[in-house]
Parts: C-alpha cells; sequence; structure tokens
C-alpha cells in the first residue's frame, strides 16, 4: 500500500468522521471542528490527487497543492468568523445550542 | 452553440469580464482604507459605473452571438483561469447591478454614518459587505473554473452571513451562525467533488471539462456532492432550515440582496454544472430528483408562509416555494427536443421576475415594518390606506410571484407550463399552478386586512424615494411580462445542448 | 513490508485516533486540544505525500494559528457557561442515522479515490513548460503567483472580508477601539523572556521563508504565518498590544496585500499581454514585490482574525 493509497482511506474516513460532528454535536465550536475536520479529509484527497500525478520532475502535481494552501487559508478564515458568532452569541443570549433556538416564529415586539 | 472552439481565446470586449469583478473589489478595498462617510460615497459611485459595465457586456454579447471569453494572465486554461459570459450571465449581472443599486438606494436612509461621528459599525460594515456581494456575484457569473468559482461561494458566503446580524440581536445572530455553518458545509462539499474532477480529468475548466466527462461513478459521485452542497446555500426544500429566520430578521435592505440575489448565486452553479460542464452525460434521473425537491419546496414552502405572523417571515418562506420552481427547468431541459429552449428561458425568466419581485416586497415590508414599529400580519389593517405606494409595490412583487399576468412571473410560469405540457410531463405544470394558487392564498392574507377601511396611525411616514424604489423594482418584475422575443433569443447565447433521449 | 510503510500505517491510525477523540471527546476543551495535535500529526501526512509547501502551511495556519483561536474560545466559553450539561446529545436514533450516512459517504468516497488512475491527469508538464517565463524555482510559488494568481489574489480579498465581518460583531460602544490581546494577559517572566528571544529569530525565519519561497518550499502563506506568530507571542506576553480598528496605519497593512497584487494585475494591461500578465523579464521581481506585501497582510490579518472585535477603547 502506498502513502497515498493510505491517504485516500485517511481522507475519505475524516470527511465521515467530520459530518458526523456537524450533524450530531450541539456545540457550535464543536460543529466549527467538525468542519474543520471535513475541509482537511478534502484538503488530503487534493493532496492524492497531487500525488497520483507526479511528473515532469515533481514530485506532485503544483496545481493541486497550491488550491489546498489557498484552501487552507479560507477555512482558517472561515474559522474565525464562525468562534466570533459564537462568542458573540453567548455575549448576548448566554450559553445557547443550535437546536434550542426556535422563536424565530414569535412576532416581533 | 457548440462552445469548445472559442475555449481559450479572448474575445472582442472581454476585458469588460474582469473589470466587472475587479471594480467592486477596489471599492471593497477603498472602503476599508478610508473608512466611515467614505464607504458609502465610493459604493454609491461604483454601481452606475458597475451596471454600465453590465450593458456594455451584454450589448458585446448580442453583437457577437457567442460567449464572450477572456482568458487572465495569458495562461489558456486547463493550466490558467479563463472568464466566459453567456446569456444567462449577462442577464444576471445586470439584475445584479441595478438590484444591489436599488438596496443601496433605498438603505442610505438607515445606514448612514450619524452626524458628529467618524465612522459606526453597522454602515461601514453594510457598504462593504454590499459591494462584496456584488463583487463576489459577478465572479460566479463569469468564473469559467471550478476552483475559481469555490473562491467566488466562499467570498460570496463572507459577504452575506455578518449582513443578517447587524443589529446585534441574539435571534439574528443565532440565525447567522447557522447559516454560516450551512454555507461552509456546502462549499466543503463542492470543494470535495472539485477535488475528484481534477484527480480524474486533470482540469477544473469547465468547457475543457464538459469534453472530457464521461458517465462514470467518479462523476456522479463528484456531481452529487457538489449539487448537494450548492444545494445547501440555495436553501432548496429540504436543505431551507436556514433561510427563513436569517432572511426574515435581517435588515430590510439586506434581505431584499440575500433573497433575491445570493441564493440564486449558488444556484447558478448548479445549472453550470449540470448544463455546462455535464451536458454530455445524460442526467434525466438527476433532473427528475432535482424537479421533485423543487416540487416539495413549492407545496411544503407556500404552506408554511400561509401560517406566518409577520410580514416578513411570509415573504421568507415564500421564498422557499419559489427557489422550488427555479427547478422544475431541469427535467425539460432535456435532450434535442423543440421544447427546451422555452423551457430554458422559462427558469431564467423566474429567476430574474422573482429577483425583483421579491427585493421590492422585501424593502416594501422593510418601510412597513419601520413606520409602523412592526409588521404583525394581523395588525395591518388599514395600511393601504396611509401607504399606499409601499402596499402597491409589494402588491406587484405578489402579482408575479402568482404568476398572474402581466408580470414576468407569468411569463416564467407560462414558459414551463408549455414546456412541461409539450413534454408530455403535465406532473409540472400541475405543481405549478397549485403552488399559484397556494400564493395567492398567502398574499390574500396580507393584502386583504392591508386594503380594509379601518384607521391606522404610523409613528412616521416613509420617504418617498424609499417607495418609489421598492415600486421601481415591481415595475421592473412587471415590465419582464412584456420581454420581446428578441431578449429570448438572448438568454439562449452559449446555452450547451444537453445529450439524451428525446422522449 | 519495509518499515516505512509501518511507520505510515501507524501514522494513519494515529490521525484518524486523535480525529476521533476530537469528535467523541466529552469536553469541548479537550477536543479542541486534540485537533491542535491532529494538524501537526496532520503535516507530517502532507511530508510523507511529498507536499512540503502545503505541510507548512498545515502546520503554520490549520494547526498553529487556528488551534490559537480555538483554545482561546474553548477557554472563553468554558468560562462564560454556568455548566456544562444543557448541551445533550441529539437521540439515539439521530445518531445512528448520522453514523450510517457517514459511513457510507466514506466508503462511497474511499471507492472513488481509490479508483482515480494512477498515475492520474496531471499539469505538472504544463507547469514546469512555463516555470521559465516566471523566473522561479518552485512551482507551487508559479501557480499560486502568476498561473491562477486570480484565485490568490481573490483569497486575500476573503481574508479582508473576514476582517469586516469579525470586526462586525463588536458592541457598538466599543467600534475605534481595539480587540483584547490573543489568551495570555498578565505577562510571567518565563513567557516575556520568550517574547523577547523568540520574535527577532521568528522574523527572520519568516522573512527567510517568504524569500526562499521563489524556489524552494516556502513563500507568504507560510512566513507570514510565522511573521504572525511572532506578533501573537509578544502580544500575548503583553510587550504589545493590539492596534485599534479605526488605525490608518492598520488598515493599510490589512489592504495593501490584496491592493498591490491588484494594482500590478491591473497594471499587465499596460505593460504585458493582459490582465494579471507580468512583463517578460519582470515576473520574478514583481512576483517577490506582490509577495512582500502580501507577507505583510498576512502577518497582521491572522492575529487580527484571532484577537476578535473591539473589545475596549484605548484611550481610557
Amino acid at each position: 500500500m502506498t502513502a497515498a493509497t493510505l491517504a485516500g482511506f485517511i481522507g475519505s474516513a475524516l470527511v465521515g468522521l467530520g459530518l458526523y460532528g456537524l450533524i450530531t454535536d450541539p456545540q457550535p465550536i464543536r460543529k466549527i471542528l467538525g468542519f474543520n475536520l471535513i475541509g482537511s479529509g478534502v484538503f488530503l484527497l487534493f493532496g492524492i490527487v497531487a500525488r497520483k500525478g507526479a511528473a515532469a520532475g515533481f514530485a506532485a502535481d503544483p496545481v493541486p497543492q497550491a488550491m489546498v494552501i489557498t484552501g487552507i487559508v479560507v477555512a482558517f478564515s472561515a474559522s474565525a468568523l464562525a468562534i466570533a458568532l459564537v462568542l458573540r452569541l453567548y455575549e448576548v443570549a448566554g450559553p445557547v445550542s443550535l437546536r434550542s433556538e426556535h422563536t424565530s416564529n414569535k412576532a416581533e415586539k | 452553440m457548440n462552445a469548445a472552439p472559442i475555449a481559450s481565446a479572448s474575445t472582442a470586449g472581454g476585458s469588460l469580464l474582469w473589470l466587472a469583478i475587479i471594480l467592486p473589489v477596489v471599492g471593497i478595498l477603498a472602503s476599508l482604507l478610508s473608512g466611515g462617510r467614505h464607504a458609502e460615497r465610493i459604493a454609491l459611485l461604483l454601481m452606475p459605473t458597475g451596471f454600465g459595465i453590465a450593458i456594455a457586456i451584454a450589448i458585446f454579447l448580442w453583437r457577437s452571438g457567442q460567449p464572450l471569453v477572456y482568458v487572465i494572465g495569458g495562461f489558456n486554461p486547463p493550466l490558467g483561469i479563463a472568464l466566459r459570459a453567456d446569456g444567462f450571465s449577462a442577464v444576471m449581472l445586470v439584475t445584479t447591478a441595478l438590484i444591489v443599486a436599488a438596496a443601496g438606494f433605498y438603505a442610505r436612509a438607515i445606514f448612514a454614518t450619524p452626524p458628529g461621528i467618524t465612522e459606526a459599525r453597522a454602515p461601514l460594515t453594510f457598504w462593504i459587505l454590499l459591494q462584496a456581494i456584488w463583487a463576489s456575484l459577478n465572479l460566479v457569473f463569469l468564473g469559467g473554473d471550478l476552483f475559481n468559482l469555490y473562491v467566488a461561494i466562499e467570498l460570496l458566503t463572507f459577504a452575506a452571513v455578518p449582513l443578517v446580524c447587524l443589529d446585534s440581536r441574539a435571534e439574528t445572530i443565532s440565525a447567522a451562525l447557522r447559516y454560516l455553518l450551512f454555507a461552509l458545509c456546502g462549499s466543503v462539499f463542492y470543494l470535495l467533488g472539485v477535488a475528484l474532477l481534477y484527480g480524474a480529468y486533470g482540469t477544473l475548466d469547465i468547457v475543457l471539462l464538459s469534453d472530457r466527462v464521461s458517465s462514470e461513478p467518479v462523476v456522479w459521485v463528484a456531481a452529487g456532492l457538489m449539487t448537494a452542497g450548492l444545494l445547501a446555500k440555495t436553501a432548496l426544500f429540504p436543505l431551507h432550515l436556514w433561510l427563513p429566520p436569517a432572511h426574515a430578521n435581517a435588515p430590510a435592505a439586506c434581505s431584499a440582496v440575500l433573497s433575491a440575489l445570493v441564493v440564486k448565486g449558488s444556484f447558478f452553479l448548479i445549472v453550470r454544472l449540470w448544463f455546462g460542464v455535464l451536458p454530455n452525460v445524460p442526467h434525466e434521473a438527476v433532473s427528475f430528483i432535482l424537479a421533485a425537491l423543487g416540487s416539495a419546496a413549492i407545496l411544503f414552502g407556500s404552506v408554511l408562509a400561509l401560517q406566518q405572523e409577520r410580514l416578513k417571515l411570509l415573504i421568507a418562506y415564500s421564498t422557499v416555494a419559489q427557489i422550488g420552481y427555479l427547478f422544475l427547468m431541469f427535467p425539460l431541459v432535456q435532450g434535442p427536443n423543440l421544447w427546451v429552449a422555452e423551457a430554458w428561458s422559462g427558469g431564467i425568466m423566474q429567476t430574474l421576475s422573482h429577483a425583483f419581485a421579491k427585493a421590492a416586497m422585501f424593502l416594501a415590508a422593510g418601510l412597513i415594518a419601520e413606520s409602523l414599529g412592526h409588521d404583525r400580519i394581523r395588525d395591518l389593517r388599514g395600511i393601504g390606506a396611509v401607504m399606499p405606494m409601499t402596499l402597491f409595490a409589494f402588491g406587484l412583487g405578489g402579482l408575479s410571484l402568482m404568476g398572474l399576468p402581466p408580470s414576468g412571473g407569468f411569463l416564467a410560469k407560462w414558459l414551463l407550463l408549455k414546456a412541461s405540457i409539450e413534454a408530455g410531463r403535465p406532473i409540472w405544470g400541475a405543481v405549478m399552478l397549485s403552488g399559484g394558487l397556494l400564493a395567492a392564498g398567502y398574499l390574500y392574507r396580507v393584502l386583504a386586512p392591508a386594503l380594509s377601511s379601518d384607521i391606522l396611525h404610523l409613528k412616521a411616514p416613509p420617504r418617498r424615494s424609499r417607495e418609489a424604489v421598492a415600486l421601481a423594482l415591481a415595475l421592473t418584475a412587471i415590465a419582464l411580462g412584456f420581454a420581446p422575443k428578441a431578449f429570448f433569443d438572448f438568454l439562449q447565447i452559449g446555452r450547451v445542448a444537453v445529450a439524451g433521449g428525446s422522449s | 513490508m519495509s518499515i516505512l510503510q509501518i511507520l505510515d500505517i501507524g501514522l494513519a491510525g494515529l490521525v484518524l485516533a486523535v480525529a476521533a477523540w476530537t469528535v467523541f471527546a466529552r469536553d469541548a476543551f479537550a477536543a479542541v486540544v486534540g485537533f491542535v495535535a491532529y494538524g501537526l500529526l496532520l503535516s507530517l501526512v502532507w511530508v510523507r505525500l511529498f507536499a512540503v509547501d502545503v505541510a507548512l502551511t498545515e502546520a503554520a495556519i490549520g494547526s498553529g494559528v487556528t488551534g490559537v483561536l480555538l483554545i482561546g474560545a474553548a477557554g472563553r466559553l468554558r468560562k462564560l457557561e454556568a455548566s456544562g450539561g444543557d448541551d445533550e446529545l441529539p437521540g439515539a436514533s439521530l445518531r445512528l442515522f448520522a453514523a450510517a450516512l457517514c459511513i457510507f459517504v466514506t466508503l462511497v468516497l474511499a471507492g472513488v479515490v481509490l479508483s482515480l488512475p494512477d498515475p492520474g491527469p496531471t499539469l505538472a508538464p504544463e507547469a514546469a513548460r512555463h516555470l521559465a517565463e516566471t523566473g522561479l524555482g518552485n512551482p507551487i510559488t508559479a501557480v499560486l503567483l502568476s498561473y491562477r494568481s486570480f484565485d490568490t489574489m481573490l483569497e486575500k480579498v476573503v481574508l479582508v472580508l473576514a476582517v469586516v465581518g469579525v470586526w462586525s460583531l463588536a458592541a457598538d460602544q466599543y467600534w475605534g477601539g481595539a480587540a483584547g490581546n490573543p489568551r495570555g494577559a498578565e505577562p510571567d517572566g518565563t513567557r516575556a523572556l520568550l517574547a523577547q528571544v523568540l520574535p527577532p529569530l521568528g522574523i527572520l525565519i519568516g522573512i527567510h521563508m517568504v524569500w526562499v519561497g521563489a524556489d524552494e518550499p516556502g513563500g507568504a502563506f507560510q512566513g507570514g504565518a510565522i511573521l504572525a506568530a511572532m506578533w501573537m507571542i509578544t502580544m500575548m506576553a503583553g510587550l504589545t498590544e493590539m492596534p485599534s480598528i479605526r488605525s490608518r496605519l492598520l488598515r493599510l497593512v490589512l489592504v495593501a496585500g490584496p491592493a498591490v497584487f491588484v494594482a500590478v494585475g491591473v497594471a499587465g494591461v499596460a505593460f504585458a499581454s493582459g490582465v494579471f500578465a507580468y512583463p517578460t523579464g519582470f515576473a520574478k521581481p514583481l512576483i517577490l514585490f506582490i509577495e512582500a506585501f502580501m507577507t505583510l497582510s498576512i502577518a497582521v490579518t491572522l492575529p487580527v482574525l484571532v484577537a476578535g472585535p473591539p473589545k475596549r477603547l484605548r484611550q481610557q
């Protein structure tokens, strides 16, 4: 088994694990962790694609690698915005999980 | 109609494509740098210019009859990135420029920096992010590379989410957080599909891919993941849960842009995926599923809209329903059939007329909420007498949603209905008609008390100019109903025929 | 089976175990700590895929800066939460359904990934063919700053929007104020010493990384992240402070990267073959010029995002 094949399994499993966390965990910060796990699994799949594209003297195709670098920065920005929202929500409303707010259908005061 | 030969050479007018994206990007950077009132001035200054660029793109496209192309950096795809504009792109660019400008003009009253203060939080955020929505939508409509489009939908998410909670209430922050999680999840699954397509074909350029893809498992998995991700962002039933709280609780100018335009961005990419990347892969089964979900959205969204107590929530649930109509075009745009062009025009017409009608209705609802201090539907009795222009704008928008003539909504539904009967699939037509009846029901719930003769006192009358903005948008939705045949020919520019049986 | 393969399998198991920990750990704080360790392990996987540039980015941003962000947040949430017991897991049937769905997704993905052609289609020869035009030796830097520079410029705009979004969550009265320093307000001896010794060294490494990134692994992202870490360390030790969000200098630095990128890109219309094209022979100096400003912007943007919205007025 090559490192690329193995990484393929890890990447797929990470997507599954992250998705499970995202669906089942009510705490927003855990959902953010789940999103990051899925993200890193997706990036790994880009890595395998890159490795399988080794050619022209390069150990891996540079194009998907560059996309991963872009993706990691975007994922960080997303986490930062999500965390800022979570912290602001706690400041304004106290501890809330995402499931416990079906208040939006009430008429405005 | 085959787009392959012009895949990789810039065409006349191609420079307008990058200009349409870079202009608002420069606006974003300049607005943050100079801050305060300058952000508003920069945004309002750029809007007419951007509208001019969108019109110029449409004119070039009309003259050449072929998609416009611009190759960025001189590196042809697959190594480099190309921008392309077809008929659908061009009308979306113009629509976006108009609605963003209308929302901006309307919002000047709310998001002006207060006198005596050099800079305030909500105004600066609003003016920067409004330009950001505009920039990222233009990129969505013009991007020719699937990874570049990933960056576009992420930009769109970052621009849209903070607009939901500008008022800092717990309710809106929680709606924004939920919206962000749905959107991020959607883009990560889109990206997963992109990785698989690159791994299988070594390019992400839409035109190059369309020549290389064949019906094999990796394509189906990739397309399934990308579609699922984009559906979450488009809020198609059953992935619509995030939309009503986010769209209903945002400031009205933001709701208008979110409901009219932002959800159309990811819808546009679903169309790009199935009709741009995968036209050579027959996909009637997928189209059936999408249309079935669309039908469920129409019925479910409309029934929920009937039960809402607040006007803005009613409008938000109506968006859930109207998004459903967009997906009815999928099973009808299949194979080399005669009705394909009609269905395609109908789908695009629905996208445009809903955009104008919904923007008008949210802006009108915003004026009502501001003037009354609430938007409870049962306490709107008599609003028609004190705010006739606003209610007229709301009603005209509603006319288009119901699909009554003369309106863009009527024309859209008429075309789709005709295509569904010609295709021998009257079931989609039946869904459309019942959706129209339900829309009439939920609009009656607003209009009947509003037009009653009760006497209502306003806290503050609305500004005439802001009512005029809502009315202008509603009139545009009506005017689309008079679109000449040339307009529908224009929509066909660059459409690629979808492979498949001519059932 | 070679030793390397055994190590690979061991690493794979470890990565998955730590990932599972971050999902299943009872305590959110413990899960976050697990996530940081996970990021570091993941960068080893990237090294094994011969993707050193990505490994550096993953270690610096994916694990490092994201780690500081998440740990800070988890710490604050733990302080704010009266009792941890109100967040109950959903019912068993939903969890079972979710588990089945996730296993299905994993299996389908694994099947598809293994079926991808090997050797697969690649743009490596194309990238190599045009490398001379850019004057660079590192093909990844060439992709990021030349072939697909449009993506990279737009991603810098994503960072700017993220800053606007995070700031927009401030309370109105603090607009124009500054964010608190990243975790660790009271400076203690060792940390202060560390904060004085590390940064000069880190700044050198960061700048070196950008410079060699033209030809070897490294570049603006990785170098910028290291500079960002150095600034965060000095802030944690209380030696420097977050500037006011209205500081003209701060805003100038935040937009400098994308602004210079756009300016050079648009200048390509007049001086080269089109927008985002470089004039022949000037590609490398222009790329380094853009990278210098991008590095500066990244070095400041990352800590600003970690610090969050403004929380105090600096004048007080």
